[in-house]
């Protein structure tokens, strides 16, 4: 099933992208790591095109193996076998000159030395890609200013908020202008502000050069859907399914979907699931109860729905059909939902 | 500037402006962190008059107290070197800045180099005080003559120890803990052998060969036979500064050598990444 849909989807082509040039291209990419106890096959046979120009979204739960991908492309990981190419060079073979081209910026990064102030640490390192300084600062400044960091820029790093530290770790990305930048999970744990303005940023970044490409890595729906020129699904280290956010929530058009809000009681998650004609269903507590979201394959599965649910003795306060979202597709094609734990 | 222009940095540019940029946090700290003033100072201070207190209580001949303070003080580079640079790795793996090196077009060598550059003042101004005080405490004379060849001689020797230095960063690439217990067993064992607190003559021909490896050993033993006359000579201090000169090119090739094979196999197997899943 999941096969079927990820080739439905891969066909789609992302709207505004520079098809004639490859940003970022893997082939049957693989990364097992073997430790003395197990051996973890982080991403098998991962095959990606991303154009120049393009914003991409990598999508997947806890463990699927976006970070692993991220790293390999900007050279801190060799992949075990397959290859992998970030503006037309190889990452394994021609990594050195690939480094200057490449910037990476991760969700919590801590990365640079505390005594020094914001713009003090950015300057530093423009260094290390050989900038000249006084270009350096004034770049710095227009991207401090940018996100709203210019009060800020004397600032010494340790008394930043985990906001302002992310965005100042952002003005790191973009400064040494990469052609292509990889956001590792950029807004996780960020105030709805705070997050807006990253985004607001990568957006206006991307939108001032047509050449420039982002991978970005995120556990956040909305995030992607907003941002993303297409998204990969993954899985278990691979890709299931590739497309445009809309593509993707098409593929679940078809679908009756049901949010359930039920007061606390008896867990029910499996019991759903195996109800037949319950394509795919997860739970998330918030505010004291069970939401759960149904993917039905037709409304005549809902009464059987309602009978299970009266049956374990649980009390549904809410019940409300909607249109899908990508967080949807991903349930629907995944089989469970992002913040989900794999049984 | 076009997008071409803009990644063309020449290699020898990167290199010498990750040095500065590298080295500025070290300047940056030694000025907003004056705390280092008094622990940096005043206990290896009191560490190296503890020891010349206690040769003048075995009544040991008076040359010895001017080896301790000339040891004394070149413990201060070989600490630095040890745990300034060396380890420094461990730390910035720690934090994520490693991974931010790795990714930049810059160089390990330039890192490395900026990071032992930066601490220089603070360092250098620790073993002076150590030999100022204990010389000016104790009544050490040295031999006036003897004076600007032992300073070429110390050049040298720091110079071979910062290569060293990068050879020892190279293994904190790969490892970790291991790589602090390699640096603790390189603390005291070469502190002895390397003769910081008594002639290495004393040690005798085999150890003393052996301890030479570390380029302290023959650059103290030199600077010494060069400023505290009388010093037993394990080897004429022409042939160690020779043999220190020549541990520079070595040393620097093992370390560049070391430093691709080390960041190859780390990036192989997952050891530069701080998470993964």
């Amino acid at each position: 099933m999941e096969a079927r849909i990820a080739f439905a989807v891969a066909a789609t082509h992302h709207p505004s992208g520079d098809s004639s040039r490859l940003a970022v291209e893997t082939r049957r990419l693989t990364r097992v790591y073997k430790t003395r106890r197990e051996t973890t096959t982080a991403l098998q046979d991962v095959e990606l095109k991303v154009s120049a120009g393009e914003l991409y979204g990598v999508l997947g739960p806890n463990g699927a193996g976006k970070t692993t991908l991220i790293k390999i492309l900007v050279t801190l990981l060799l992949p075990t076998s397959g290859q992998a190419f970030v503006d037309g060079l190889d990452v394994v073979k021609e990594y050195k000159g690939l480094r200057s081209r490449i910037s990476m910026v991760s969700g919590g990064e801590q990365a640079g030395y505390g005594i020094l102030k914001v713009r003090e640490q950015l300057w530093m390192f423009s260094q290390f890609y050989g900038m000249n300084s006084t270009m350096a600062r004034e770049r710095i400044d227009e991207l401090l200013e940018r996100l709203g960091l210019a009060d800020a820029a004397n600032k010494q790093i340790t008394s930043l908020s985990s906001g302002m530290r992310q965005k100042m770790n952002l003005v790191r990305g973009l400064m040494t202008d990469p052609r292509v930048l990889f956001l590792d999970e950029p807004t996780v744990a960020l105030d709805v502000g705070a997050a807006r303005d990253v985004r607001s940023e990568v957006q206006r970044w991307m939108r001032e050069d047509p050449t420039r490409t982002v991978i970005l890595t995120t556990h956040y729906m909305q995030e992607a859907d907003e941002l993303c020129d297409r998204v990969a699904i993954v899985n278990r280290g691979r890709i299931v399914a590739e497309g445009t956010p809309r593509a993707l929530k098409q593929s679940v058009d078809e679908t009756v979907i049901v949010d359930l809000q039920l007061d606390p009681g008896t867990p029910l998650l499996d019991r759903l699931r195996a109800i037949e004609g319950v394509g795919a269903a997860s739970v998330r507590e918030e505010d004291g109860v069970d939401r759960f979201s149904l993917l039905l394959n037709d409304d005549a599965v809902l009464p059987r729905v309602m009978t299970t649910v009266e049956g374990a003795g649980r009390r549904v306060s809410g019940l409300v059909r909607r249109q899908p979202t990508l967080e949807d597709a991903f349930v629907k094609l995944v089989g469970r939902s992002m913040t989900e734990e794999e049984g | 500037m076009t997008a071409e222009q803009r990644f063309d940095y020449s290699a020898p540019r990167i290199f010498f402006k990750t040095i500065v940029a590298r080295a500025y946090p070290r300047v940056v700290a030694a000025n907003r962190q004056k705390s280092w003033l008094f622990f940096d100072m005043a206990f290896p201070v009191v560490g190296a008059l503890a020891m010349v207190l206690v040769y003048q209580g075995l009544h040991a001949p008076r040359q010895y107290l001017g080896f301790v303070i000339m040891g004394g003080a070149m413990l201060a580079f070989w600490q630095n070197v040890l745990w300034s640079m060396a380890a420094q790795f461990s730390w910035d793996r720690g934090n994520g800045t490693l991974e931010l090196y790795v990714i930049s077009p810059t160089t390990f060598e330039a890192v490395l180099l900026g990071m032992a550059l930066g601490s220089m003042f603070t360092v250098t101004l620790r073993a002076g005080v150590i030999l100022v005080v204990g010389s000016l405490f104790f009544g050490i004379t040295y031999a006036a003559a003897g004076t600007l060849p032992a300073l070429g001689v110390f050049v040298l020797t720091l110079s071979a120890l910062y290569c060293l230095g990068m050879l020892l960063a190279s293994l904190f690439l790969f490892y970790g803990r291991e790589a602090w217990h390699l640096s603790n067993a390189m603390q005291e064992p070469v502190n002895f052998l390397s003769g910081l607190y008594f002639p290495v003559h004393a040690l005798g021909a085999y150890v003393g060969g052996a301890a030479s490896l570390v380029p302290m050993t023959l650059g103290l033993d030199a600077m010494r036979q060069l400023l505290l006359p009388g010093t037993p000579v394990f080897i004429p201090a022409g042939t160690e500064t020779l043999l220190v000169a020549a541990q520079i090119p070595i040393f620097a090739l093992l370390a560049g050598i070391s430093l691709r094979y080390m960041e190859s196999r780390a990036r192989a197997e997952g050891k530069l990444v701080t998470r993964w899943e």
